[in-house]
């Protein structure tokens, strides 16, 4: 069972209180009426399913209830990072924990 | 029976005689013996059956890694365990034992006919034998194979013992309590760090436990353990668990224990958990688990009798028992001439010592000469004999690499060693890497993933002293590591008995391999020329190897035969061991309990069990209940002799003709507060709120942005900045997890408020022509009137005193209300509205009457009539459609070509021939039930009920083009008929004008 870390709460949790939310990142198109079925069935079902640092969401659904974004490394199932809905996708380039 | 007790050896309390039953005789041990050591004590060797070819066995072992004493262990009803290990299970008063894989009984059984038939049994006998004839597999093979697999009988009764559960954290955790892990938690302990130290067995100690003779620091062995553990007990940090088994190493030092409380106990305490899991948090972790011994591989090395050195000095100096008058010695290493020493020393006649090597230490070989001992090195073994108990061994001179002549040496067991294997299960867990010794031919730890740290054999350290010194140096590494100033202490042993050893493929025969049955998973019966076998057909992944052979995949998870197999499977590959590699270990680490992993979750506890404030009523009244996601609902409410086709009729009866009452309170309720709340529902719902008044409802719609439904429910405008939104019962989280999700991830400019309050409210709805005029007496402040508070109108009010918010709302297509009150005043305003209501035979309905009403009306219910591939439109419910709005979430989706192309299933009536006959919900449907099968599908019925109000039966279903086939005839294949019914578009049955709504 993972330690993950609430950016809201600052605190390593255990797995138990938080649910998976998919793939952070992708932003509900402003206008989806002005994308094409490609473009649409794209921000629908097209996922990186990345080997290494996955960018993801989180809820910790059984605390503070927040959404939040993290990078797990998904060979070794590590978190990186977690941090808040909202901010910027960080650069991981000086991150090397969790990797194997 | 003999008695082979050794006098003054052993830990058993020689005063405390304990009686138990194997195989219904009665046999005595003593108190600190376990199964396998008493079983002993009385001459008993002949343990069980194995598993394949039924072959007789014996004990192998004294620990978890026993792959042949498995036994069925009982203390009463529902409380039978198959495969109990008898080298672990303590001996308790009353035990009652039995063996296994037997018919009719364990010393004649049929099965081992088997045994003869071994060679059509070979390596994926399987695979090979059950291909064909196809239709032979359902009613020949499989029930043959399921008769003849599994390991003992499992329990046909509930398991009437309780589990439990617990959470810790500690900054040290040490998993095995030997030399090296007392040292470790001693000095771990020393530094005021939290240590837990564990170890699966009933006492600490270790390898200690069978080397008494040895001195620690000037004490002797069993002295030092005494003061060591005495001071681990002192230590207020410190906490000693045994018969606790690390079974499963998680991420971040997370660790599973497996603690046994009571099944030790002759007369455990009333209502005591019978085992409890722990998971617990280390900072730090010490694996301490030592090393295990290897069997050797050779023709007849499974025979009753035949065991591991080690095992038999345990045996002699932890429990007192002689495991043989006359034992041969087989080994590679030179720990199995410590234990023949030990032996002659209690008064066997050791056979001879048989060492495959050429040379050996000749301290060792000038000393068991001294003894009197026959010591043939270079030498091998070919065979044994004895079909209960090993009799003979047949040895052979081995000459520049070949066999030379046979000699058999008379023996009553016969103790092997094939070398040591450090034990690193655990570490495998997290996916530390392992690194071949080639000076210690064996696999090391290698890259740790996790804060773990591995003392003493566990690492390849060989010797008490060495194990102590590692495990001193390494707690106190762990304890800095947490941040506490810690110091190793040094250790000085004397008598130390630290061996070498070689490492060996199966030895070395004058006679056909082929023939051979020389065990290397004792467990699957898995033999040397398997493995062999498996390369020549292909193999050449070790995982292959393991799943061609079964061998490792038994409940022992390989613990002997991991190495041999290697060994054995790289020489046939001819790569060295370290190219073919181990496969990969998994938890448990042993075999463990359900009970353990279910803990609190069984019975009654099992899951949480929702009830509503009205429930206590419904109850008293006799009602049915069932489960609808946690909530336990009245299902309807049987009068006496009426079963559930008559309870419903009349309930459906009664509300259309005056008034029904009906608990709704487990409907889901979402407060939407704020000033961008009807903002924030233009785009979650597909229906226009903007123009939505004050104090009026309308029925909602959610997508999926896919398109597809994923809820419904109606839906109140409170004031212009709050909703009362509801879902169905089921769907409550999923609606409010939803909205959490847009709300702070895509619109978090919004100000908009979301509050769960399901279980604030208590919902009464009231439907029937005479429901206003049971609830109008009771409404203050409000006008309830056609006119003032028609169909679809909600408002805050007064109901019988209580703060209220009243909707005119219906699910049945009668006049109806819901009443929401508190939850606390909701079994007070029932009662309330009951009395009333008998004036007007006010009958109380369930579930299933509420799904015919809405039925008949042709309501859908979400996930019952849809399934989630289901468009608005699929479900005739593109009128609920905001048409004007530019967006909402999956209107994109909408216009996708998919979901508006020819072809898809859509929300259709369906009347049957006969009108008797109530269709299967989730029966099939085809255009023409002549054709081959498989025939094409249509869609399938999604509801089905018995009508009164309509006269007949209705269903609805999902069908191909179904609007289209407004009056076609279509066919539902049963198994018993094919039966016959109308497409009718019009999914509403009764009332088709609404009239009644608004009566």
């Amino acid at each position: 069972m993972l330690l993950i870390r609430c950016p809201y709460c600052e605190q390593d949790l255990p797995e138990l209180e938080f649910a998976y939310a998919g793939e952070a990142h992708i932003a509900r198109p402003q206008d989806p009426s002005k994308l094409t079925d490609e473009e649409w069935r794209d921000y629908l079902f097209i996922r990186s399913n990345p080997r290494g640092h996955h960018f993801e969401r989180w809820r910790h659904i059984n605390g503070c209830a927040r959404f939040f974004n993290a990078v797990r490394e998904t060979v070794s199932d590590r978190f990186l990072l977690t941090y808040r809905a909202g901010e910027p996708r960080p650069d991981i380039s000086g991150l090397t924990g969790g990797s194997e | 029976m003999t008695s082979c007790r050794v006098p003054n050896r052993g830990r058993v309390d020689r005063s405390k005689s304990v009686r138990f039953t194997y195989d219904g005789k009665t046999y005595h041990g003593l108190a600190g013996d376990t199964l396998a050591s008493a079983l002993l004590a009385n001459g008993v060797h002949l343990m069980g059956r194995s598993f394949k070819y039924h072959r007789p066995r014996g004990v192998v072992s004294a620990g978890s890694d026993e792959p042949n004493a498995l036994m069925g262990t009982s203390r009463g009803p529902g409380r039978f365990e198959p495969n109990t290990r008898a080298t672990i299970q303590e001996l308790r008063g009353g035990l009652e034992a039995t063996s296994q894989n037997r018919w009719p009984s364990l010393a004649f059984d049929l099965g081992s006919v088997n045994d003869r038939l071994g060679s059509l049994f070979s390596a994926g006998f399987y695979y090979k034998t059950f291909m064909w004839p196809r239709a032979f597999w359902d009613r020949v093979y499989e029930p043959i194979i399921r008769n003849a697999a599994g390991l003992g009988v499992s329990p046909t009764e509930p398991d009437a013992d309780r589990y439990a559960s617990r959470f810790a954290h500690t900054d040290v955790l040490v998993i095995g309590a030997g030399p090296a892990g007392l040292a470790a938690a001693l000095a771990a302990g020393r530094s005021g760090a939290s240590v837990m130290i564990v170890d699966e067995t009933t006492e600490c100690g270790g390898s200690l436990l069978s080397e008494p003779s040895i001195t620690i620091d000037g004490k002797p062995a069993w002295d030092w353990l005494a003061a060591a553990t005495a001071e681990l007990a002192s230590l207020p940090n410190v906490t000693v668990k045994p018969r606790t088994t690390a079974i499963g190493y998680y991420h971040q030092n997370l660790v599973g224990l497996a603690q046994r409380l009571t099944d030790h106990l002759a007369a455990p305490p009333e209502g005591a958990p019978r085992e409890r899991l722990w998971r617990v948090r280390a900072r730090e972790v010490v694996l301490a688990q030592g090393a295990l011994e290897t069997p050797l591989v050779f023709d007849g090395n499974d025979r009753p009798g035949v065991m591991l050195a080690g095992a038999a000095q345990t045996y002699l100096h932890r429990y007192g028992v002689k495991v043989g008058d006359r034992p041969a010695i087989v080994t590679v290493h030179d720990s199995a001439w410590f234990a023949a020493l030990d032996l002659a020393a209690s008064g066997a006649k050791v056979a001879a010592i048989v060492d495959v090597r050429p040379t050996v230490d000749q301290a060792l070989t000038n000393r068991a000469r001294a003894l009197g001992i026959e010591t043939l090195l270079g030498h091998t073994v070919t065979g044994s004999s004895g079909r209960l108990r090993v009799k003979s061994l047949r040895v052979n001179r081995l000459e520049n690499g070949r066999v030379g002549a046979s000699r058999n040496l008379s023996c009553d067991a016969v103790l092997m060693c094939g070398g040591w294997t450090p034990s690193l299960h655990l570490f495998s867990h997290t996916k530390g890497s392992l690194c071949w010794d080639d000076k210690l031919q064996a696999f090391l730890p290698g890259k740790k993933t996790e804060a773990v740290h591995i003392a003493g054999a566990g690492r390849g350290l060989w010797g008490t002293a060495a194990a102590l010194n590692d495990g001193a140096t390494v707690g106190a590494q762990a304890a800095r590591a947490t941040g506490r100033q810690a110091s190793a202490q040094t250790y000085t042993v004397s008598g130390d008995r630290i061996g070498s050893g070689v490492t060996v493929k199966e030895l070395s025969t004058d006679r056909k391999p082929a023939r051979a049955k020389a065990f290397i998973d004792f467990q699957n019966d898995v033999t040397a020329k398997d493995i062999r076998l498996a390369v020549r057909e292909g193999m050449r992944s070790i995982e292959h190897v393991k799943r061609y052979t079964t061998n490792g995949m038994a409940t022992d998870q390989g613990k002997m035969s991991n190495i041999n197999g290697l060994m054995i499977a790289s020489d046939a590959l001819g790569k060295e061991p370290p190219q073919v590699g181990l496969t990969t270990f998994r938890p448990p680490y042993t075999p463990t309990t359900f009970g353990t992993f279910a803990g609190y979750h069984q019975g009654s506890t099992f899951e949480l069990t929702r009830k509503t404030p009205i429930d206590p009523w419904a109850e008293a009244h006799g009602a049915a209940f069932e489960p609808v996601a946690l909530w336990r609902r009245a299902w309807y409410f049987p009068k006496s002799g009426e079963d559930i086709h008559a309870a419903v009729g009349r309930e459906c009866r009664a509300t259309r003709a005056s008034v029904g009452i009906f608990d709704a309170s487990t409907l889901g309720k979402i407060e939407v507060v704020g000033p961008d709340a009807v903002t924030f529902m233009e785009r979650m719902y597909i229906n226009a709120w903007a123009k939505l008044g004050v104090g009026r409802c309308r029925y909602g719609l959610l997508l999926g942005e896919d398109g597809f439904i994923r809820e419904d429910g109606v839906i109140g405008r409170l004031a212009n900045d709050r909703f009362h939104v509801t879902t169905t019962t089921g769907g409550a989280a999923l609606v409010l997890n939803v909205m959490e999700d847009y709300l702070q991830t895509e619109w978090p400019d919004l100000k908009v408020w979301l509050t769960s309050t399901t279980e604030q409210w208590a919902v009464i709805a009231l439907q029937g022509p005479n429901a206003r005029k049971l609830l109008e007496p009771f409404v203050e402040g409000l006008d309830i009137s056609e006119a003032a508070f028609p169909h679809m109108s909600v408002a805050t009010c007064k109901v019988a005193g209580f703060p209220a918010r009243l909707f005119r709302v219906s699910f049945t297509g009668e006049l109806g209300f819901e009443v929401n009150v508190a939850a606390r005043r909701g079994r007070a305003l029932w009662e309330k509205l009951w009395q009333a209501g008998q004036q007007y035979d006010i009958c109380p309905y369930g579930t299933e009457t509420m799904h015919v009403l809405r039925a008949e009306k042709g309501y859908i219910i979400v996930g019952q009539d849809t399934d989630g591939t289901l468009t608005p439109d699929d479900a005739g419910l593109s009128w609920a459609i905001g048409k004007a709005k530019p967006d909402f979430v999956g209107k994109r989706s909408l216009s996708r070509p998919d979901m508006v192309a020819k072809g898809r299933k859509q929300l259709v009536g369906l009347l049957t021939d006969d009108p008797k006959l109530v269709l299967q919900e989730g029966a099939q449907i085809v255009a023409d039930p002549n054709v081959p099968k498989p025939m094409p599908m249509l869609g399938h019925v999604t509801s089905a009920y018995w009508s009164d109000a309509v006269g007949r039966s209705i269903a609805l279903a999902v069908i191909a083009d179904g609007r289209v086939r407004d009056g076609e005839t279509l066919y539902i294949p049963m198994p018993d008929r094919t039966i016959t019914a109308r497409v009718v578009k019009n999914t509403v049955f009764y009332d088709p004008d609404g009239k009644r709504l608004s009566a």
